[in-house]
């Protein structure tokens, strides 16, 4: 499809050089990335206090790969994917895609900028316009770019509904209340695919749906991955979901990057141990892995006033007085693997081992939002 | 966790719960919904049941039923639902009244909207120990506060005097099961307790829901769609689809030796951790049929990778297997899938 804009800004190679500023934690080849974050920060205001949604994070993917960014809800990671496209305008730091800097744009320049980068949501019945029709939905798109003649985005919008897994003579006259929360998915990745974006950000994309239809959902994206060249920025709090569809995760926590790795090299020898914590965490359909105690007590602390060094501290099992006066930056460790922690675990060792050690968290336990459970009782023998 | 069962044998007394043949329809302009169609199962004291299916497959409308809640002339239920002895189905109102709270409790998936928005948290929970129980405004307030900390909420004097507005999702949900459990009741029905809670939290309120009904010897109907949340925390697990009963067993039984096709795919369809990375899940492709317009055979046969034609005429009844106590309804049930001969059992037409 021809670009409506006579230049495209998107094509430029000449931005700044977001390579010798950031730290580079991410960038998994050698090649320069898609998109590279540096030290990006977003401060909400809230009366007189100032809430740090984002509190630093750099990270960089290149073109092709798939990013997880994992986490808890409040810890920022929607923001930094928003902060990204440039919904919340960042407080500092620079987001360069395609070598431009977005956070130095404005206005049209801006919009043109970004059509390359587009968005999914967690709720996709609420982020479709329930009085338009699905084939209009799709096609907005196209018409706000006046991409092509009308019988051309027909096609488009047409062959986009397919490769979907949408009938476009039977979805496309209809209204997304007639369709189920897995087909509403679907109708918002035709939205984001239609404009042929680089970059996609899926934010918790699959957490609103039953597991069968989450296994139909994250099989599209990988499909479709393959067949449009899209690198993904995969949003969500459930690792096993990540680890499936990622080639490296970032773990975030309270507005800063703890870990980041292959997706592999992080589920086999995790180093932080709030990584370790969140993947002990996931429930597994398996009767025989019972027994552990929830491993992370409590809710993160509130970003208004984050805890002085690690701001995973307040619920580390290892954490010491070091971890409370000096704050752990991010380190590579092996190559591709990076994590912020004083006292990171034993790499190489198995993930599971010491999960179980987790169990009572507490050093620190003034810290609000945490709470001594009940000892649980026995596990049953049988 | 699994917490050892009640002193008395759920098999041999008189179970706290005992569905029969229990079946909901909603009248709709498209015809009669069978929302669930002819359920039984039994319950014993401080036993716990996961109830699992897909958006749809009628396990909502299960418990509701079992809790009395759904009413109105565009509702026909048929069957029965005993409790502690009683027939719940078709009591009238006071009577069920004096059940709720009391004797057993819900608690549901959006802890925003279950909780009055402009009522403090305390006044909630008070609000059921002053109408059940003889005790007065200051005991009331103490016990409130003695559950909230129970729950694991933070500073609970303080907490007393939040609204549900100014508290986390996973709060919220523990002051749910706060009021669900103010006055001990012998049943809990939870609808999906954990669903929309981030991982850590859901770890968390599943112990607590287990730790509580331990302490308390309270039975639980636990209702959800990912058998990951079952997995550790339930005696028996049913599996519905389209509003039936498809497999029924003891929660190890039944992930060591499915039967039903439908529980194979579910579990397959779950991403785990042990996977590598860039697994293609095994979807499960189309989605429940529509309840208005049921075909006649087994009505997961047109999603199912083993159907026959046998399972499009005919639809399977509910059996047991080589045990009394592990229930399917399939004709070719997995592990015994040798021939197109079915196994066991013959169709009647």
């Amino acid at each position: 499809m021809p670009g409506p804009p006579s230049r495209d800004p998107a094509l430029g190679s000449t931005g700044p050089g977001w390579g010798s500023t950031g730290p580079g934690w991410g960038s998994s080849g050698a090649a320069a990335p898609l998109l590279a974050v540096n030290d990006l920060r977003v401060n909400f205001r809230r009366g007189r206090r100032t809430v740090q949604a984002v509190a630093g994070v750099s990270l960089a993917i290149a073109a092709g790969e798939t990013l997880g960014l994992v986490g808890e809800s409040g810890c920022g990671k929607s923001t930094t994917g928003r902060a990204i496209v440039q919904v919340e305008r960042p407080t500092s730091g620079s987001i360069h895609f395609n070598g431009i800097d977005l956070t130095s744009l404005r206005g049209s320049e801006l919009r043109r900028a970004r059509v390359g980068i587009q968005m999914i949501f967690q709720d996709p019945i609420s982020s479709l316009n329930p009085r338009r029709r699905v084939r209009d939905i799709v096609a907005e798109p196209l018409d706000i770019w006046k991409k092509g003649s009308q019988s051309e985005r027909d096609r488009v919008v047409r062959a986009m509904l397919e490769s979907v897994g949408l009938n476009p003579d039977v979805a496309g006259p209809r209204r997304p209340r007639e369709f189920s929360g897995g087909q509403c998915q679907r109708i918002s990745i035709a939205r984001a695919l239609v404009m042929e974006p680089k970059l996609l950000i899926c934010d918790e994309v699959v957490s609103a749906l039953d597991v069968s239809v989450q296994a139909q959902i994250l099989n599209l994206l990988e499909d479709l991955k393959a067949q449009y060249g899209l690198t993904l920025l995969f949003i969500a709090h459930d690792l096993a979901v990540v680890k499936n569809i990622s080639d490296r995760v970032a773990v975030m926590y309270l507005g800063k990057l703890c870990e980041v790795a292959p997706a592999e090299v992080l589920y086999r020898s995790p180093a932080h141990h709030y990584t370790q914590a969140l993947m002990a965490s996931v429930l597994q359909p398996d009767p025989s892995s019972a027994g552990q105690p929830a491993p992370l007590q409590g809710e993160p602390p509130s970003p208004i006033h984050p805890p002085t060094g690690c701001r995973f501290r307040t619920r580390c099992p290892r954490a010491e007085e070091r971890c409370a006066i000096e704050e752990p930056v991010l380190q590579e460790i092996a190559p591709g693997h990076a994590v912020a922690c004083h006292f990171p675990l034993p790499t190489g060792g198995s993930s599971l081992a010491g999960a179980g050690q987790m169990g009572q968290v507490g050093q620190m336990g003034e810290v609000p939002g945490q709470y001594t459970p009940p000892s649980p009782p026995a596990p049953r023998q049988s | 966790m699994t917490y050892p069962p009640a002193a008395s044998d759920p098999q041999s007394a008189v179970p706290l719960l005992e569905v029969t043949e229990l079946s909901t329809s909603f009248r709709t302009g498209r015809g009669l919904l069978k929302a669930v169609d002819r359920v039984s199962f039994r319950l014993g004291r401080g036993r716990t049941i996961g109830v699992v299916g897909e958006s749809g497959s009628g396990k909502t409308v299960l418990a509701r039923t079992v809790m009395g809640l759904l009413a109105g002339s565009n509702v026909e239920k048929t069957g029965s639902v005993r409790f502690e002895g009683q027939e719940l189905l078709g009591a009238p109102n006071s009577e069920l009244r004096s059940l709720w709270g009391a004797r057993m409790a819900m608690i549901f998936q959006d802890p925003m909207t279950a909780l009055n928005p402009v009522m403090r948290i305390g006044r909630q929970i008070t609000e059921s120990l002053r109408l059940h129980l003889d005790i007065d405004r200051s005991e009331a307030r103490a016990t409130a506060v003695s559950l909230l900390a129970q729950v694991g909420i933070p500073s609970p004097e303080e907490r007393y005097g939040s609204f549900p507005g100014e508290l986390s999702g996973g709060m919220r949900q523990r002051v749910m099961i706060a009021i669900a459990l103010a006055c001990s009741p012998r049943l809990l029905l939870a609808d999906e307790p954990t669903t929309g809670l981030d991982v850590t939290v859901q770890a968390q309120i599943l112990d607590l829901l287990g730790s509580l009904q331990y302490e308390r010897n309270m039975a639980m109907v636990l209702v959800t769609h990912d058998l990951g949340v079952v997995a550790t925390r339930t005696d028996d697990i049913v599996v519905m689809y389209a509003g039936r009963i498809v497999e029924m067993a003891p929660t190890s039984r039944l992930f060591s030796s499915m039967a039903m096709p439908y529980t194979e795919a579910l579990l397959a369809s779950t991403p785990r951790l042990s996977n590598p990375s860039h697994t293609r899940l095994a979807a499960i492709e189309g989605r429940p049929p529509d309840l208005t317009a049921l075909p006649p055979g087994c009505p997961f046969a047109p999603r199912c990778r083993y159907a026959q034609d046998l399972c499009r005429r005919a639809a399977p009844p509910l059996v047991t297997a080589e045990r009394p106590d592990h229930l399917y309804a399939c004709w070719y049930p997995l592990g015994a899938r040798t021939g197109p001969a079915p196994v066991s059992h013959s169709v009647s037409s």
